[in-house]
């Protein structure tokens, strides 16, 4: 327990205030319902908390017991241990939000280097503070489209193939909204390529969705879906995986208007799902219409230069029902993780990983597409993830392999009825050779032969 | 200061970490697909760690000293709940993981929500939303969804006290609802009669905070409840002001249908300078069915050997997800710690000694500093941060001389219902020896404010960088370091 009063400081205090006793202080509550026994377990010693904790975790069977091949919008890459020695300093963990700038340079100024970050990788010419995640960072653009058009447009054109999770989410956020969403329904199957997309754009379309590479590993150049949006006044917005940039062209280059994404692969621990870090980058002509925290640059003065959140008057606090999101606490200690990792592979480093991730992919992939029963599902490029159909159940094959000490694919039945003998697996830089190639022999065992 | 960008001491050829050479064979890369070039920094990784370590010297924060931002709770982060958060356990667990291999996450999630339940009186809770904001919009997505499931499709309005959260409007509008604001009455309550005039069967609901941002309970807080529901309405808790009522009430028993928990203010877990948040929504018997999907259930019940097999549940007329995965866990983690670490009793402390410290500075302060309420207060107060005699003197800048005395300030300029308002939390992490040091610093500055008004005027001195150019900063738009400054 973290509070330091003795009995005399209790007593001395009171006194101060007036009151006899700590229950004097809570008269406004109504008698009635005044201090309710609660039915929790009584209070451990760290000694004793830390020790359960452990068992705790120890039930969990984890990426570092497993061999992983499960990726599906979360990934296991290395985190280098810099990132970590950094985000433990309390300087940076313990502080609030930056509105204090005289007494916060240290976050602004990484948040600074942050969206200095994202822009290069990402191609736009501008970066929020950060999203909560890759859903709804996705959902934050709807918001963006939907402001530029001051209302007049109300359609999304949402690719299929877009996570799961991401349109599931986009679909919660709008539920008391007049958006409509189409494109990712079930009669758009998702196998089909994004030219699908095209017909559905028109001139109420206000923002076209798209994910690179796919949520199927898929990597697609979409000038020519950029271009339809383009030319009916749309904008695209393109949810992609940090990594594969290291590689890809940036997708500024094919037209994008918003790019968002997950951030986690970008020396985020898995962490059961979260939290995460919600990437969000756009064009500068639409900064007044993006929700979230910027920090811009500036002078104090004394005349040295120094960073301050900036056009504060589009959020909450300030718009109150007039903002276009509600966003007030994001990601930060994550979006500096970040910072850290990207700042430390840098320029060359991330190539190296996102090529490591490609090769063993396509090892990988390769290998499994030579077992009998075992089809590569697409022929399109892929980064570091495919999708296979399997001779049998899904659920069968990952039991199977986990007997293996293998975390198989992820099973796409789950979110694709159609796909229910499909599985999609992701393999990273942390994948050695001999790990994919246990893969492959545990998968022969069920192949048809 | 002035410490380099990353973009500023990148040299050509440096690389902070290396890894392996691929093991398998290459193959061809799509070359109509590739960029070609990344422009990112190139760094040692000494510089790396020296240009983190030296920005972190440039902030305060909690470990530094007192943090007492109203509606905050800046209270101290348990240096334990860093360990337990970093087991590999917790943290190389993938989110879609076979149920079987992630029992330990699953047992801890369902025991904090049903822990969750326990102390707000709650019949069910999620542990999804990302933070209060997201709680809040899970909250009245809720209430939108629960309304047009009984075909009651004209309940568009939402009541909110003008000392409310900003966040608390946003939502609102962003679940398509129309807002409307009440007034607060002269002791700092809803205003009952406006409350009553608003009630009607257009009535969704209503958002309170109780405790207030005044750091007020509502002396009629059943009242208004009861109003609400009688015209048909349901009651949205902000939790942000939990840390007062731990043990003390439960939101559920006054009449609060539905309500989001900050595991990032009341159960310790760090602000992170900005986040990661954590906010789980509590709700009522009649709700549980909307809450977002999934949560996590026992799907097998265990016997004497065998403990319960956890899963996940979706709720029968789910409002759908509101993020991916399952929520901010390594926070779950923290925030189960935590709880654990004080039980029943503990919990209950912590919202004594958190009361206890707000009224003791309060009652300090309030001979010099200007107490628009006067009642006794939860876990914050509001000041007024001027004085009749030397109106050019502002909250702003006795915040800014606060600094030069090493202190954090207040929230400023909110509530938005105070005139240069200052609103003070100091949480119960804090010792008597610590609050009299703010007492006298902050005495000491309204004799500064009387007696030599340019002192506070361009404060602060002692810090990093001086009062920043805002203005320049918002014209200028300069947002990133490779691009320059950007024509507006």
């Amino acid at each position: 327990m973290f509070f330091p009063h003795t009995d005399e400081d209790k007593e001395a205090m009171l006194r101060t205030i007036g009151l006899d006793r700590l229950e004097d202080m809570f008269q406004a509550v109504p008698a009635a319902r005044r201090f309710p026994e609660l039915n929790l377990p009584p209070a451990l010693t760290e000694m004793e908390a830390m020790a359960e904790m452990q068992g705790i975790a120890a039930a969990n069977e984890t990426t570092q017991d497993l061999v992983c091949f499960l990726g599906a919008g979360a990934y296991n890459h290395y985190v280098p241990s810099a990132v970590d020695s950094i985000l433990r300093r309390g300087e940076f963990y313990t502080a609030y939000t930056p509105y204090q700038p005289e007494i916060s340079q240290g976050t602004l100024q990484a948040i600074f280097d942050y969206q200095s970050l994202i822009t290069a990788l990402t191609g736009m010419d501008v970066s929020n503070a950060s999203h909560y995640d890759g859903a709804t960072a996705v959902a934050e653009a709807i918001s963006l489209a939907y402001a530029n058009f001051r209302g007049k447009r109300a359609k999304v054109v949402m690719s299929p193939a877009l996570h799961p999770h991401y349109r599931q989410t986009v679909h919660t956020y709008n539920r008391g909204s007049v958006i409509t969403i189409v494109g990712d329904d079930a009669e758009n199957n998702p196998q089909q390529s994004p030219e699908a997309l095209l017909p559905l754009i028109d001139d109420q379309t206000a923002l076209v969705i798209v994910q690179y590479p796919d949520f199927f590993g898929r990597v697609y150049d979409y000038t020519s879906l950029a271009e339809a949006a383009h030319a009916v006044g749309a904008l695209l917005a393109v949810s992609v995986n940090p990594i594969a940039l290291g590689l890809l062209k940036p997708p500024a280059e094919f037209g994008a208007d918003i790019v968002t994404g997950e951030g986690q692969p970008l020396g985020i621990p898995l962490s059961f799902g979260g939290p995460y870090l919600g990437i969000f980058a756009t064009r500068q002509e639409y900064v007044r219409k993006m929700a979230g925290r910027l920090v811009g640059e500036t002078v104090d003065n004394r005349g040295q230069r120094a960073y301050v959140l900036t056009l504060t008057a589009r959020e909450q606090h300030i718009r109150r029902e007039k903002a276009t999101s509600n966003i007030c606490t994001n990601q930060g200690l994550l979006a500096l993780a970040s910072t850290v990792y990207m700042s430390l592979l840098g320029k060359h480093g991330l190539r190296q990983v996102a090529e490591l991730c490609y090769h063993k992919a396509h090892y990988a992939a390769q290998s499994i597409a030579s077992l009998s029963g075992f089809d590569l599902w697409t022929k399109r490029p892929f980064f570091n993830e495919f999708m296979v159909r399997c001779p049998a159940p899904v659920a069968e094959i990952n039991a199977h392999l986990l007997d293996h000490g293998i975390l198989g694919g992820y099973e796409l039945g789950e979110e694709y009825p159609e796909l229910s003998d499909h599985m999609l697996i992701a393999v990273t830089e942390m994948n050695t050779k001999e790990e994919i190639d246990l893969l492959v022999d545990v998968l022969a065992e069920v192949s048809n032969d | 200061m002035t410490e380099p960008l990353l973009c500023e001491i990148s040299v050509s050829g440096r690389q902070g970490v290396r890894f392996p050479e691929p093991d398998v064979p290459l193959a061809s890369l799509p070359d109509d697909l590739l960029r070609e070039d990344l422009p990112l920094p190139e760094l040692s990784e000494v510089d790396v760690v020296r240009h983190f370590t030296r920005l972190s010297q440039l902030n305060y924060c909690i470990d530094t000293g007192m943090y007492p931002l109203g509606s905050c709770t800046m209270k101290y982060n348990p240096k334990v709940n860093e360990e337990i958060a970093r087991l590999t356990g917790f943290a190389a667990a993938h989110p879609l993981q076979p149920i079987e291999t992630i029992q330990g996450c699953l047992m801890l999630m369902y025991e904090l929500q049903e822990w969750l339940k326990e102390i707000g009186g709650f019949a069910g809770v999620t542990l999804q939303p990302a933070a209060g904001a997201q709680g809040e919009l899970t909250g009245v997505l809720i209430i939108r969804a629960y309304h047009r499931s009984r075909g009651d499709l004209k309940r568009d309005k939402i009541l909110i006290p003008d000392s409310a959260h900003g966040t608390n409007p946003a939502t609102s509008s962003m679940s398509g609802m129309r807002v409307v604001q009440l007034p607060s009455d002269e002791r700092g309550n809803v205003d009952l009669e406006a409350l009553r005039a608003e009630c009607d069967d257009t009535l969704a609901g209503m958002m309170l905070t109780n405790p207030n941002t005044l750091g007020l309970f509502d002396e009629n807080v059943e009242e208004v409840t009861r109003l609400v529901h009688e015209s048909g309405g349901l009651v949205y808790g902000d939790g942000a002001n939990m840390n007062a009522l731990l043990g003390i009430v439960r939101p559920g028993d006054l009449g609060i249908d539905v309500l989001h928990f900050n595991l990032h203010k009341t159960f310790s877990t760090p602000h992170g300078g900005g986040g990661p948040g954590s906010g789980p929504v509590g709700v009522v018997p009649r709700l549980v069915d909307f809450l977002p999907t999934p949560i996590v259930g026992i799907i097998e019940e265990g016997d004497e050997e065998l403990p319960p097999l956890y899963g996940y549940v979706t709720p029968s007329k789910t409002i759908g997800r509101v993020k991916a995965f399952f929520g901010h866990f390594a926070m779950m983690v923290r925030a189960y710690t935590y709880i654990r670490m004080h039980g029943p009793q503990g919990l209950r402390k912590i919202s004594e000694y958190a009361v206890l410290n707000a009224n003791y500075l309060m009652k300090r302060l309030r001979e010099v500093y200007h107490l628009p309420y006067e009642r006794v207060c939860m876990h914050e107060f509001v000041l007024e941060g001027r004085w009749p005699e030397i109106p050019d003197i502002h909250a702003l800048d006795i915040s800014k001389r606060m600094m030069d005395y090493g202190l954090h300030p207040p929230t400023n300029y909110f509530p938005l219902i105070v005139h240069e308002a200052l609103m003070i939390e100091p949480t119960e992490t804090e010792s008597k020896q610590t609050l009299d040091n703010f007492v006298d610093v902050l005495l000491k500055i309204a004799d500064e404010a009387h007696t030599d008004p340019e002192l506070l005027h361009s404060a602060p001195h002692n810090t990093p960088v001086g009062r920043l150019n805002e203005v320049k900063a918002a014209k200028e738009l300069v947002l990133c370091c490779n691009v320059g400054a950007l024509e507006d």
